[in-house]
């Protein structure tokens, strides 16, 4: 075990068993001499859109390709809805690798249809399916155009509608908004959304920490084959909080120093216009109470806002950057 | 199962609908067909009249050579100087010396190389002026000289196949013509599963699809769905080769019994002729129907169920073999440039195969051809021959051995190769090594 690892980990999470709509348990998965995922837990809760992050060559195509089972662990298992998985539970997942693409010489409609037919559904249904996707997504004409003729965000939004149109109960998208111009990721972040609240759960991995704000409510973290953070997004970003305030106020900054004494610690401060700003840490376990107490009858408090840490922030700490990544090259992540 | 019919009807489908496949179709027995014809038409095609001077030292056969429509005899009594040859009109200079009945030996020199055809024309033409004049030197008469004369013809008889005659050597260059069928489908197709393999890596589209099906049906349906399209396309070959050939055979058949006659006639000198036209008219006309009697006997003595039921075998399961090894191939690497060092062991096996079944034509029974028509790398091209011959009909235990051992074989190497394809297709990036490849064989599924 590497010492970081389950550093950030809340000790009720740590070897507790949990269950969700899908759990992948204590995977191990070694490629020759490289040890790609090092007993990696993860859970997803049902009907929850849940964010699996980590830099590149962590391990999170490995933990994707495992769960969907095109390669399969040395050791642990996933389960799926409660019970341990079987190959039968592919026909209810949703897979938009990151790697993806399409027959290029085949028609866009034939195409669709040969995927779909290839999870299972049968010809009529995937046909009447598919005509009421290319209707709502505008991509009515497209049907018998072949792929090379589509511009790089048709041929995605083509994609997109194949990894959904069997109906998964889980959805594991690959950095599904790459290749999207931002009309049609919106749209495709919307249907994500919507998707979500019909029930369906979402796995998603990105690099793009704007969305993950955004989207999930779970996130789980992977670090050189560990998961190193694991939580809902709401509670992560509080663990991950410094008590560090923005205090706008009129009046001297050296009276607000003054007064602010040993409760907290004056990290920077602006003026702009009579108005100042400062950053402040509380320090020894005072409270913004105390704090705004103590300076109130020195200067003018204008507004007090808590700095929450940003994902983006959030992943770039969690993520060690002591050791470099001992990565194959070949592991697309 | 369902899945795997639909990859392989894909596979299929994708392949039959290009106008590459129906023009290689048509074209296909077409090209043969002509090939065989345009080698033929010009091996027998002279460049132009070819003047021939004979310098007849031995005053034997002057004005005696006879003429065709492409070959001119001129004669000198002396000696021709090499520049005046070089300046004079005539193509080639034959030299016919004083002691030509003692040596039976002419000199003949060229500007350009007279063709086969040329040279056995002159040197006939001149033989029978010899050998009529040995006749009167040594007071034989001609008639008796005829019917002396012995052109002997081995019939060959298979002990085992009682009382009649055997076609082996024909049957064997048959056999042969199956066995390179194979091997130029087996190389035809086996290299369309790489391109087709290559394709989905370099697409993209085949981490799509191994979501939804297992790595190892992926490969599998890929390689019947080409099997098949390999087999529709043989079958309309067969199908159009039967329909060109009967009627090439119906036009053939008129052209070859009058050509045949007309070719058979000057052999004799004129004076010879006459008094042998009897004798000779009798065996001209036997010729040409003998001939096609023997093709149809050979065609009849043929087992030609078993040869087809054999062939489509040793097709499937020599291409599964080797397509299961191109399809690893295609999934390791990652540009057309890199295909090169892993795709050309692949056929050098076939090649010995390839030089050994020529060989079996001619010595079916040999050692070679035994070793080779067992080990399943060659089988499915020196079997064929043996299979033709009936050969390894009289030792079915070797036919089962060489059967049973190309099916494990290509099991095996199916196996093989699915377990690199599962690594390969998903792996990018990577200048891949023959130890790599070794690598992946042991990664747990």
């Amino acid at each position: 075990m590497h010492a970081y690892a389950g550093e950030y980990l809340r000790p009720d999470q740590q070897g507790h068993k949990r269950t969700g709509m899908l759990a992948a348990e204590n995977i191990v998965k070694r490629f020759g001499d490289h040890l790609a995922l090092d007993g990696v837990s993860v859970t997803v809760p049902p009907g929850k859109i849940f964010g699996l992050l980590g830099p590149n060559g962590a391990g999170k195509t490995t933990l994707i390709r495992i769960i969907t089972r095109i390669t399969g662990p040395d050791s642990g298992r996933v389960m799926f809805d409660g019970r341990p998985m079987t190959e039968a539970d592919v026909a209810e997942m949703g897979y938009l690798p990151e790697e993806r693409g399409l027959y290029k010489k085949m028609k866009v409609g034939e195409q669709a249809l040969y995927l779909a037919r290839l999870k299972g559904l049968d010809k009529k249904e995937a046909t009447k399916r598919l005509k009421e996707w290319f209707d709502r997504w505008e991509m009515g004409g497209w049907w018998n155009k072949k792929v090379e003729e589509l511009s790089k965000g048709m041929a995605q939004k083509v994609q997109f509608v194949t990894t959904v149109l069997h109906r998964p109960k889980l959805l594991i998208l690959d950095e599904p908004f790459s290749g999207f111009d931002p009309v049609n990721a919106d749209l495709v972040r919307t249907e994500i959304m919507r998707l979500r609240d019909d029930g369906v759960t979402v796995m998603l991995s990105t690099h793009n920490m704007g969305s993950v704000e955004e989207l999930c409510e779970h996130i789980a973290l992977i670090d050189r084959s560990h998961v190193v953070l694991d939580g809902s997004v709401k509670e992560i970003r509080k663990r991950f909080s410094d008590y560090t305030y923005t205090v706008d106020f009129k009046g001297s900054h050296v009276a607000f120093a003054n007064a602010l004494a040993y409760l907290g610690e004056l990290i920077e401060h602006k003026e702009e216009d009579g108005t100042c700003t400062a950053r402040v840490k509380l320090l020894h376990g005072s409270s913004l109470n105390q704090v705004l107490a103590a300076t109130l009858p020195s200067v003018e408090i204008i507004g007090v806002r808590e700095e929450v840490p940003r994902m983006h922030d959030i992943f770039i700490r969690a993520v060690s950057t002591a050791t470099p990544q001992q990565v194959p090259a070949g592991f697309t992540e | 199962m369902g899945k795997i019919k639909l990859i392989i009807w894909r596979e299929f489908i994708t392949r039959v609908r290009k106008p590459s496949f129906l023009i290689m179709t048509l074209l296909g027995p077409l090209l043969l067909i002509g090939g065989i014809s345009l080698v033929v038409y010009l091996g027998m095609q002279e460049n132009g009249i070819q003047n021939v001077v004979v310098i007849d030292k031995a005053h034997l056969v002057t004005n005696k050579l006879h003429d065709s429509d492409d070959i001119k005899f001129f004669y000198e009594p002396a000696e021709m100087s090499d520049s005046v040859f070089k300046a004079s009109p005539y193509t080639t200079l034959v030299e016919v010396n004083p002691l030509i009945l003692e040596n039976n030996t002419v000199q003949l020199f060229y500007k350009d190389l007279p063709s086969l055809t040329v040279q056995n024309y002159i040197s006939r033409e001149i033989e029978k002026v010899i050998e009529a004049e040995k006749l009167r030197v040594n007071n034989v008469d001609p008639v008796t000289y005829q019917r002396i004369k012995t052109a002997l013809k081995v019939q060959l008889f298979d002990i085992d196949k009682a009382g009649k005659r055997s076609y082996d050597q024909a049957k064997a260059g048959i056999g042969f013509a199956f066995g390179y069928l194979i091997f130029i489908f087996i190389f035809l197709y086996g290299v369309q599963v790489m391109r087709g393999v290559m394709e989905e890596k370099q697409n993209r589209v085949v981490e799509v699809l191994v979501s939804s099906v297992k790595p190892f049906q992926l490969m599998m349906g890929k390689i019947v769905g080409i099997a098949m399209v390999g087999l529709a396309q043989f079958l309309l070959w067969i199908a159009l080769s039967v329909v060109l050939g009967t009627v090439g055979l119906s036009f053939a058949k008129d052209h070859i019994s009058a050509s045949a006659l007309k070719d058979a006639q000057p052999q004799m000198t004129t004076q010879l002729q006459a008094q042998i036209d009897q004798t000779k008219a009798v065996q001209d006309q036997d010729s040409p129907n003998e001939e096609l009697g023997v093709m149809m006997d050979i065609l009849h003595e043929l087992p030609i169920v078993p040869i087809l039921v054999l062939f489509l075998f040793y097709f499937l399961c020599g291409y599964l073999l080797y397509s299961s090894l191109f399809a690893a191939v295609g999934s390791a690497v990652d540009a057309e440039t890199d295909t090169q060092q892993f795709m050309l062991p692949i056929p050098i096996p076939l090649m010995p195969g390839l030089f050994i079944a020529q060989t079996a034509v001619y010595n079916p029974d040999g050692p070679a051809v035994f070793w080779f028509s067992i080990i399943p790398f060659t089988s499915p091209v020196v079997m064929m021959v043996r299979i033709a011959t009936g050969n390894a009909f009289d030792h079915l235990g070797e036919l089962f051995l060489s059967m049973g051992l190309l099916i494990a074989t290509f099991v095996l190497t199916t196996w093989f190769a699915g377990r690199i394809y599962r690594t390969g297709i998903l792996m990018y990036g990577k200048k891949v090594t023959w130890k790599e490849l070794g690598k992946w064989l042991f990664y747990k599924g």
